[in-house]
């Protein structure tokens, strides 16, 4: 299963692992959607993620507008270095305001 | 102003010129103070003036003009807004100075009148009130990309790109984040903003759509090509604009200012040639102003700059000042190269000798006919051709276009207008028809009193419009356009139309016509022209001043033309003036009747017609010809002119039909020679009174021609034949 969720009271988890790119983005936004419909804050645990490209990241976009509307609490967490990579190149992790923890030390550009 | 030396009628002529283009400058600037360009040429007229003024030491006009140009400059700078009150001393300002420099023309070293001086004071005390708090124009915000927490870099010195994403970008197989990932290797990234404006939501979301769009301020020494081409796989799917660093406008600036200016090169030329543009900055905008100018047919074309600027590929700095470069050159080349001043005696002269060669030329040809020289027939035909085409290009020079003296009638139009209390507009059409200069010069006083006639009788009050149904504001219209060797002047008006039970009644009452007389609806109108004939109840001071109708029509004779009315009541009145395009040389058709020759101007020939019995018949009791079953009016000209009549028995008489406006009429003649150049002598004041004759011309054998005066005898013609058919009534004439 590339895409783990678990509910419980604090809200919804969802551990990625799996690539974020055009080929994954129809599937993951389902289930995404899925997840968003329930109402609960999300938490996503990104560090499986291998890769992103520009739909993953619309992605994320996405889904933290769309929970912003609900006032649902939307938190990345476990950043993985393709992630990183990303949003220091976009400057978004202001944008998505949650702490970065690096797993392992990453080169500054 | 007849000895002036040379310099001086250099300057006098200039500045009137200078001055005629501040008036419709400053006219243009009344119905659109905001345009800029006009602004500037108003500047430039009012500088180049104060210029030359200088030159001859004519310190009170420079003094005046100063503070004009200072003015101008004002508001170029936006730090002065142009309103009605600035433009109405402005155009006082613009008649003081015209006034000053009839002084100083007639007068140079007499001191300025106390009256002149007085009055050069008080509008320059109007054209500065107390200096006005200056206007501030709402700055343009310099960019939108510009974001609030700059402070940690310069923005100045970015590159400043924005990348709106196609939605197939991602179906195309683009990735928008490589395209930055590759940029980043030319240079650093300082701030970027991701935004996605488009993105549906929720479900509507599209996840294999792309919604992103970069906003990136890029700090880089590559140049604008170099980062085209950065993005140049995704141009189908992007839209891109790059915008060069502020800091970089400098180079720019000084790039354009070192701009060879010896071709006229085109604004998006120029940007490409610096560097600040690529050429698919430049074609994007192109599309873009082509789309525009299909979206909005009748709105006026936005400017290539404006849209470059809107695009955001360029500072508008840059635009202005390539524009201003542009504006330079083209005033370079102008002044440089295509004109050159000619007397017009020495022009008149040359016209002249233009007409005794066609003469001469016509005799050779004579000669080389008779003594049958088959050796000089080619030659003489080689050397008639070029003759001919001389001839035209000596006219041409003469010939110049009505539009300028069009435009004169703005400023008489809103004065007028003005002092009627109507809101009137003035249309001009067709002002690049073009004339004789001496026709032009002839035509300006009738044309003159037929447009004052228009604002003030044909154009209603505000008051009466509005009740009649018409907008309130009125208008009149000044049209030309060539028509069968003629040029036809038209003044046209949208108010009530003539009244012709009006006209007729008053023209019964002078005694002009009989109470009894049936007069067509042309008639009537022409009663306008007859001398005592005012169709206003109340005179004003306008219609009284100068000439009348009767001397306006003399004039238009005079010049061998011919005016028409036409009017629909409550939608207004149309005066068209027909004219000869030139006075000198025309191309004639020559016939014999008796011994005599004659030319008829052949523009005016319909056709020519064998009076043969069975094609058309002759009338001679009723006087009119049966031509394909129409009636024509017809004159016999051998009878008419009293020739000694020429051996009729065995010789057809042949008809020309001849054409003037709508009337037709048949000239009844004995020979066709054929068209024949005709350079148009004037006849003596002993000669002046004939009637049906305009003037003479002399033939290669020395033998004199005259020219029928096509019109007055169409006129004879149809009153002969009316006079057969209506022999109970007296004839209007």
């Amino acid at each position: 299963m590339s895409i783990q969720l678990t509910d419980n009271a604090q809200g919804i988890g969802i551990r990625i692992q799996q690539e974020m790119t055009i080929y994954t983005a129809a599937e993951q936004q389902q289930v995404l959607y899925e997840q968003l419909r329930k109402g609960k804050n999300i938490q996503i645990d990104l560090s499986g993620v291998t890769e992103i490209d520009s739909a993953g990241l619309q992605l994320l976009l996405w889904l933290k507008r769309e929970s912003g509307r609900q006032s649902l609490q939307l938190r990345l967490t476990e950043h993985s270095e393709a992630v990183v990579e990303v949003f220091e190149m976009l400057d978004l992790s202001k944008f998505f305001g949650d702490p970065i923890v690096l797993a392992k030390q990453r080169t500054s550009s | 102003m007849t000895d002036l030396d040379p310099a001086l009628a250099t300057f006098a002529q200039e500045s009137e010129e200078l001055l005629l283009e501040m008036e419709s400058a400053l006219l243009v600037l009344e119905s659109d103070p905001s345009d800029s360009e006009t602004i500037n040429q108003l500047f430039r007229a009012v500088h180049t003036f104060k210029g030359s003024a200088g030159l001859f030491g004519f310190d009170q006009i420079v003094a005046f003009a100063h503070q004009a140009e200072t003015l101008m400059d004002q508001v170029r700078n936006g730090e002065r807004v142009i309103d009605d009150v600035l433009t109405s001393v402005l155009l006082e300002g613009k008649d003081h100075l015209s006034e000053l420099v009839q002084h100083f023309l007639a007068t140079p070293d007499a001191p300025l009148p106390e009256a002149l001086h007085a009055q050069s004071e008080n509008l320059i005390a109007r054209l500065n009130p107390e200096q006005k708090p200056a206007n501030q124009l709402p700055t343009e915000p310099e960019t939108a990309l510009q974001t609030e927490d700059n402070a940690n870099f310069a923005i100045d010195e970015c590159w400043l790109i924005s990348l709106d994403f196609q939605q197939d970008a991602l179906r195309n197989g683009m990735d928008p984040l490589s395209f930055i990932r590759y940029l980043l290797s030319l240079g650093e990234i300082q701030q970027i903003l991701t935004l996605y404006p488009n993105m549906p939501d929720g479900q509507d979301m599209d996840p294999e759509s792309c919604y992103l769009h970069f906003k990136i301020a890029f700090r880089s020494d590559a140049d604008k090509k170099t980062l085209e081409q950065v993005f140049e796989f995704a141009a189908d799917d992007c839209e891109i604009k790059i915008l060069p660093p502020n800091a970089r406008v400098k180079d720019y600036l000084a790039l354009l200012d070192n701009y060879d200016d010896h071709y006229l090169a085109r604004l998006g030329e120029m940007l490409i040639q610096i560097g600040s543009l690529t050429e698919a900055d430049v074609d994007r905008a192109l599309k873009q102003q082509s789309q525009y100018e299909q979206e909005a047919a009748s709105q006026e074309a936005k400017p290539l700059g404006e849209i470059l600027v809107e695009q955001r590929v360029v500072q508008k700095p840059l635009v202005e000042e390539a524009l201003k470069k542009q504006e330079q050159t083209k005033q370079k080349l102008t002044n440089e190269s295509n004109y050159i001043r000619v007397d017009a005696d020495k022009l008149g002269r040359l016209i002249n000798l233009v007409g005794e060669l066609v003469i001469s030329s016509a005799a050779m040809n004579l000669i080389v006919q008779r003594h049958g020289i088959s050796d000089a027939e080619d030659v003489a035909a080689a050397m008639n051709s070029l003759v001919n085409s001389m001839r035209d290009t000596a006219l041409e020079l003469r010939m110049v276009q009505i539009g300028d003296t069009f435009s004169r009638f703005r400023r008489v139009v809103r004065d007028v207008s003005k002092d009627l209390g109507k809101d009137i507009e003035l249309q001009i059409n067709g002002g690049e028809t073009e004339l004789d200069k001496t026709v032009v010069e002839k035509i300006n006083d009738p044309l003159t009193h037929l447009v004052r006639n228009s604002l003030d009788h044909g154009v209603e009050p505000p008051e009466q419009r509005v009740a009649a149904g018409k907008p309130a504001q009125g208008r009149v219209t000044l049209n030309a356009y060539h028509e069968s060797g003629h040029i036809v002047i038209e003044i046209s008006d949208d108010g009530a139309g003539l009244n012709s039970e009006k006209i007729l009644t008053k023209a019964i009452a002078n005694g002009l016509v009989k109470p009894d007389q049936t007069l067509s609806q042309q008639e009537i109108f022409q009663l306008i022209f007859a001398p005592g004939l005012s169709t206003k109840d109340k005179a004003s001071n306008l219609s009284g001043r100068g000439v009348g109708m009767d001397v306006v029509k003399r004039n238009i004779e005079a010049l061998r033309g011919s005016v028409a009315v036409y009017s629909t009541p409550g939608q207004g009145t149309t005066i068209g003036i027909q004219l000869p395009l030139t006075l000198a040389i025309i191309d004639g058709f020559m016939i014999g009747a008796g011994h005599e020759h004659f030319i008829i101007p052949l523009s005016l020939v319909d056709e020519c017609i064998e009076l043969d019995p069975k094609e058309c018949q002759i009338n001679e009791v009723e006087h009119y010809i049966n031509l394909r079953g129409n009636a024509l009016p017809y004159l016999r000209l051998a009878d008419y002119f009293a020739c000694q009549p020429h051996q009729r028995d065995h010789q057809r008489e042949s008809v020309v039909v001849v054409k003037f406006g709508q009337s037709k009429a048949g000239f009844v003649v004995d020979q066709l020679h054929g068209e024949h150049q005709t350079v148009i002598k004037p006849l003596g004041k002993v000669f002046e009174n004939l009637k049906g004759i305009t003037g003479a011309t002399v033939l290669g054998d020395g033998q004199v021609a005259l020219i029928l005066d096509v019109q007055k005898l169409i006129e004879t013609a149809v009153q002969r034949s009316r006079h057969r058919f209506q022999a109970q009534r007296p004839t209007f004439h």
